[in-house]
């Protein structure tokens, strides 16, 4: 599995901060989606009809995972009758060696991939490249983090944070191409690298936006045609799918069609909606050989599990959340440290991956609803991020608390001061006789403990007033 | 007949910014409300339920329901303690039927300031008088917890001599979050430093929330950075201009 380096998420997130490249990309891209998305909801459907969209899709998605091995199972069973091979797999180390076995037995040497977030969790690459096997991204956001060897820094646009001058470099490092700031040059340029991949493949490895269990079709939603490339060029298809990417019915699609890429990009449509309904028939003048369809669990038996958690599995994947949260706007990507940034990323981390490590993720969030109000599918991503705070100072049941003695001892603290009107009133008198020292004009330009000294590099912390205003009402506010 | 109304201050209000609590009850009697302040109330419970403390704040909560159960309406000037309760203490004591229930009904009673002025009385001018240009910052909870955001414009649309200057992104965090910009200082002033670049820009001289969690955050770094914007709660710009806060003849 793609290593988890949450633990370095406040260095990381203060790296990102810190680097003008990465704030001009996040200013300049996140409001591009934003407003193409505002712009597009309102023209189409208005605020009515949109939430209406979304209450429905809620629904079905909710339904699906409700019954989630009832759909598993009709999806085993029609893949299989159009003629694709079905498996199961349980994390990322079986998913791994899923697809090595079907690159063994196929004889398989190069393989391209168009874009799949399960693959990441995977970490895919680097298993194929241990087996002697050369995989090439061709989602070209994908190809340029693959050259740079990074992780996406965003669901649906992985490398936002380069510029034109650093896809130049890493052309002019990997492909020995003349150093060019033409955006168009720069597509040029990788389309040629990629032809080649295209056509010398052996197998295509795509993710999947959603499985129809009713037909057991494979649905991917892409804008630059390397999805369908990959999907019908080489002789060996394998998707990889988590398992929570199931709709009933091919009826159920449309409303999901229109719901992604409006949220995602504020697009109408994509470029292209390719439906893979499995190996190529005898009729057919091209399409793969074989067909392999990989359903994977990789923790998200453990959101199953969580009454709660369970609707973060609703998520498809568009990225919305990211866009509109004042947090991942400003630390991007990389500092999450896993696969899923933004809120949708801070949900499902740490039950995915291990809650110690992630136990930043929950509480880097400054819960103000953006994220839930644009989520196509109504995750209430404030609800769940409570909810998993709630496991991280109080354990899980399985484990104890994750946070530090320090923040238990500050919860414990404040409960103390608040059960009652007499323990604030001498807590507060007890405060007001220890900030004496430190307080100048009103204000507290330092704060002396640890735990709370960073609010005043930035800000002035208020001092008590002298006088609270229950003391103000006591003595003549409130009349006699 | 004269409308009863509990303030519930919040702890911000009573222990760090009581000119807030004093305004509010004098807009409220201006309006010839009928204040109480009961002296039990201490927290809403928020601070412990966003850290993940749900035992300690569910007493919190039930300590709140005892204080505050018999008052026909509760009044909180803070959007995010009016969510608090409202929103989170269904959730919070969800596993107690009996809890629950007492809950939900003072929740439908519970209203922050502007969404019980101009709900629950009616009124948009409350007869203030102040002057110069206003810009709005709406609180997060207020706007998307409880879907407050044309009230508190009108009610400073109606103030004597102010102009109201909507500023670029009013509508995006302030990068507060209570624990959050305790815990994540250096993202948090990331956030509002995009905050105050929309507040200066907007040219206004008054910055209004309605929410003293917010304004605690954006005040702290205007003041450290000198920045010449008077911020300000809602309640104080709507006292102003309106006499004195002395209670009515008779009240307790």
């Amino acid at each position: 599995m793609a290593e988890v380096k949450t633990a370095e998420f406040k260095q990381a997130s203060g790296r990102a901060i810190r680097n003008p490249g990465i704030q001009h990309a996040l200013d300049h891209v996140m409001s591009h989606f934003t407003e193409a998305r505002a712009a597009v909801i309102e023209a189409d459907y208005g605020d009515e009809s949109w939430e209406s969209m979304r209450t429905r899709a809620a629904a079905l998605k909710s339904h699906t995972i409700e019954r989630l091995d009832y759909y598993l199972d009709l999806v085993d069973k029609n893949v299989r009758r159009n003629g694709g091979h079905v498996y199961f797999a349980d994390d990322a180390a079986h998913a791994n060696r899923i697809v090595l076995e079907i690159a063994e037995r196929a004889g398989v040497k190069r393989v391209i991939k168009s874009k799949s977030m399960v693959s990441e969790e995977m970490g895919i690459n680097p298993a194929l490249e241990g087996a002697g096997i050369e995989p090439v991204e061709t989602d070209l956001g994908e190809y340029i983090i693959q050259l740079a060897g990074e992780t996406p820094f965003h669901i649906i646009a992985p490398a936002m944070h380069k510029t034109r001058q650093e896809v130049s470099d890493l052309f002019q490092d990997w492909l020995k191409t003349a150093p060019t700031d033409d955006i168009k040059r720069l597509c040029v340029i990788a389309r040629d690298a990629l032809r080649e991949k295209f056509e010398a493949a052996d197998m295509g490895i795509s993710g999947a936006n959603f499985v129809v269990a009713e037909t057991g079709t494979v649905v991917l939603v892409t804008n630059e045609g390397n999805g369908r490339m990959t999907t019908s060029v080489p002789r060996v298809h394998v998707a990889i799918s988590g398992m929570e990417k199931i709709l009933p019915a091919m009826e159920d699609l449309p409303l999901f069609l229109r719901l992604l890429p409006r949220s995602a990009t504020g697009q109408r449509i994509t470029s292209y909606n390719t439906f893979v309904g499995g190996p190529r028939a005898a009729s057919d003048e091209d399409g793969p050989e074989e067909f392999h369809l990989i359903l994977v669990d990789n923790g998200r038996l453990n959101l199953l599990k969580d009454e709660v958690l369970r609707e973060a599995l609703n998520c498809i994947r568009c990225g919305a959340c990211l866009n509109h949260c004042p947090v991942y706007r400003k630390i991007g990507g990389h500092a999450y440290g896993w696969v899923y940034s933004g809120p949708i990323g801070a949900v499902v981390t740490p039950p995915m991956t291990n809650t110690k490590i992630a136990r930043d993720l929950p509480f880097a969030s400054t819960l103000c609803g953006a994220c839930r109000d644009v989520c196509p599918v109504k995750i209430d991503l404030p609800r769940l991020l409570l909810h998993l705070r709630q496991r991280v100072a109080e354990g899980d049941g399985v484990d104890g608390p994750a946070n530090g003695w320090s923040e238990r001892a500050f919860a414990r603290r404040w409960y103390n001061a608040v059960k009652t009107r007499k323990a604030l009133e001498s807590s507060t008198r007890l405060a007001r006789m220890l900030q004496r020292p430190i307080v100048r004009r009103g204000v507290i330009r330092k704060l002396p403990l640890p735990l709370v000294a960073g609010w005043t590099k930035d800000r002035d912390f208020p001092a008590l007033a002298p006088k609270p205003f229950r003391q103000r009402w006591r003595e003549g506010l409130g009349g006699d | 007949m004269t409308i009863k109304a509990a303030l519930c201050a919040t702890c911000l209000v009573d222990q760090f910014y009581p000119e807030v609590g004093e305004a509010a009850v004098k807009v409220l009697r201006h309006l010839g409300v009928d204040v109480s302040f009961p002296e039990e109330q201490t927290c809403c419970a928020q601070i412990g339920f966003n850290g993940g403390y749900r035992r300690e704040a569910e007493e919190i909560a039930r300590h709140f329901l005892d204080v505050f159960e018999e008052y026909d309406h509760v009044v909180m000037p803070s959007g995010s303690c009016a969510s608090m309760v409202k929103v989170y203490y269904p959730e919070l004591l969800a596993g107690d039927s009996e809890a629950l229930e007492r809950a939900k009904a003072l929740g439908e009673r519970t209203h922050e300031l502007t969404d019980f002025i101009v709900n629950v009385l009616g009124v948009t001018d409350v007869g203030a008088a102040s002057s110069g240009l206003v810009t709005y910052h709406d609180a997060c909870h207020l706007l998307r917890e409880l879907h407050i955001s044309s009230e508190p414009r009108a009610l400073i649309q109606e103030v004597d001599g102010v102009e109201l200057q909507e500023m670029a992104g009013c509508d995006t965090c302030c990068g507060f979050g209570g624990l959050f910009s305790v815990k994540f200082p250096e993202i948090s002033a990331a956030i509002l430093n995009e905050k105050l670049q929309n507040i200066g820009a907007s040219g206004a001289s008054t910055l209004v929330a309605n929410d003293c969690g917010c304004l605690m955050h954006m005040r702290g770094a205007m003041q450290r950075r000198g920045m010449n914007v008077r911020p300000m709660h809602i309640a104080e710009l709507l006292a102003e201009g309106l006499g004195d806060a002395s209670p009515p003849q008779g009240s307790r």
